[in-house]
């Protein structure tokens, strides 16, 4: 069944249309990479997953409802994001990891602190100031305060662009990980094909706004997806 | 209409402020002779504070005739345009000169209503119109470093106002720290009035009731009670602008409105 699907999606700002009529469905627990050239709309269409922004035309269909239909906060809640810079909120680890929960009133125990934590490699975290967390922790901090929600979907947008490559391989092995030991829906966004390879088994090939290409990874590159 | 004796004195002020103003265009030179040119914009701020201050002082002149109510017209007109200067330090936000409006004519008005009531401020025009002005202009003040404080934070922040919408934070949680940070700037002003009051500054309105042969204490003392309800003006107006105007920075489906490069 399409956790995720899009019905004629499209995006104008400012009178230029940045998406034009995308039609793309994301199964669930399926791992979808979207990939294109600098200026595609990769990253717009992903912020039209979770309605970060709004569509011009069409809708997000999400389990089956039209997105416009829920609360924003909630669909936010289910369909997680990590942005291509961590963006963590001042204070310490855990505190960022608690603030999702914290917007609907839960509290997240110190044991489950620590345990999505221990998930993302950083166990023993928790009081550290997120001002003494290196670029590769920042993030594995982001991805642990976005699992926090308990999402369905977790769209990420290039985690690893702003990543040396050292930390980039670390944190891209890391999400493998974890989506597939919670089973989750995954869109990623990427600009490194070979990335995409790795870690998606479909991929969408956007070009000027324009869905041109959907399709196994192996066969939209033309070469076996590699482990 | 003008006596003989008015006149005298509108030549007294005239040639007071020609002095005045040959100070300004003094102070104009010599920076121009350090390559810095604010020669245009002086000489017009000039002509355009003396013909305002002598057009306010023939409307003075027709309202001390008339009746009690035209302060409040007075000052109802004052908020408005206060409402309008501070809203073009926030022209970005959509709903600026609304929220602006709003806070300043309940901040202000009800410190001013409340003085009134309470007797501090006299219900005379010559005392409610100049010290309401006062209250009015801080709170605009105020205002409109609140406003221009919260537009920038949010389009320097975008990223992380985004992520916390994103974990399902609703907008004015979002927002609430630098909604807390524009709060304590716009107060900045205001505090350092009452901090320095009287060591750094002795301010117009306790000048003129000395000049005018008040008690100097009892000068000193109400310029004290001026500047608190100035303060108390300035907080009201900006906690309720503040509050507005996260509103007005998010679409009705919680998205971002006031991205600024990030759009």
């Amino acid at each position: 069944m399409a956790i995720i699907r899009t019905e004629h999606l499209g995006r104008e700002v400012e009178g230029k249309r940045i998406l034009d009529d995308i039609n793309l469905e994301v199964s669930e627990g399926e791992v979808v990479a979207i990939v294109g050239p600098s200026g595609a709309g990769k990253s717009s269409l992903l912020r039209l997953l979770n309605r970060l922004d709004e569509p011009t035309t069409g809708t997000v269909y999400f389990a089956g409802q039209d997105y416009r239909t829920l609360a924003p906060a909630e669909l936010r809640r289910r369909v997680g994001m990590v942005m291509q810079t961590a963006f963590l909120f001042p204070g310490t680890v855990a505190e960022n990891v608690r603030f999702g929960p914290s917007q609907r009133d839960e509290l997240l125990s110190a044991q489950a602190v620590g345990s999505l934590l221990a998930q993302v490699g950083l166990e023993g975290f928790s009081t550290r100031e997120i001002h003494n967390l290196s670029g590769g922790e920042a993030q594995r901090v982001a991805l642990a305060r976005a699992l926090a929600n308990s999402p369905a979907v977790l769209l990420l947008d290039e985690p690893t662009s702003a990543l040396d490559e050292d930390s980039k391989l670390g944190i891209e092995n890391l999400i493998s990980a974890v989506v597939e030991s919670r089973r989750l829906t995954c869109v990623i966004v990427t600009h490194d094909l070979q990335q995409a390879g790795r870690m998606a088994a479909r991929v969408a090939l956007l070009s000027s706004g324009r869905l041109v290409r959907t399709g196994l990874t192996r066969e939209v590159f033309g070469a076996e997806r590699q482990p | 209409m003008l006596n003989g004796n008015l006149s005298n004195h509108l030549l007294l002020g005239l040639a007071q402020a020609g002095l005045a103003a040959v100070m300004v265009i003094a102070a104009m030179l010599l920076a121009r002779r350090r390559q810095i040119h604010v020669e245009r914009e002086t000489l017009i701020a000039l002509l355009r504070g003396l013909s305002q201050v002598i057009a306010v002082g023939f409307v003075f002149i027709v309202l001390l005739r008339g009746p009690r109510w035209t302060s409040g017209v007075i000052l109802a007109l004052m908020i408005v345009v206060a409402a309008a200067t501070s809203a073009r330090r926030a022209k970005s936000i959509p709903g600026a000169f609304q929220t602006s409006l709003c806070a300043i004519a309940v901040g202000a008005g009800l410190i001013i209503a409340i003085m009134v009531l309470s007797g501090v401020i006299e219900h005379t025009i010559t005392a409610l119109v100049p010290v309401g002005s006062m209250l009015i202009a801080a709170a605009m003040n105020s205002n409109a470093l609140a406003l221009d404080r919260f537009r920038a934070e949010v389009e320097s922040h975008v990223g992380e106002i985004e992520s916390a919408l994103a974990l399902g934070a609703s907008p004015p949680a979002a927002v609430a720290r630098f909604v807390q940070i524009s709060y304590r700037a716009s107060l900045i002003p205001p505090l350092n009035n009452l901090r320095t009051l009287g060591i750094v500054w002795i301010p117009g309105l306790m000048t003129g009731m000395l000049l005018s042969g008040s008690p100097p204490l009892y000068a000193a003392v109400y310029q004290f009670v001026v500047i608190a309800m100035m303060f108390a003006a300035s907080g009201l107006t900006c906690l309720i602008s503040t509050g507005l105007i996260r509103g007005h920075a998010f679409t009705a489906a919680q998205q971002l409105r006031l991205r600024g490069k990030a759009a």
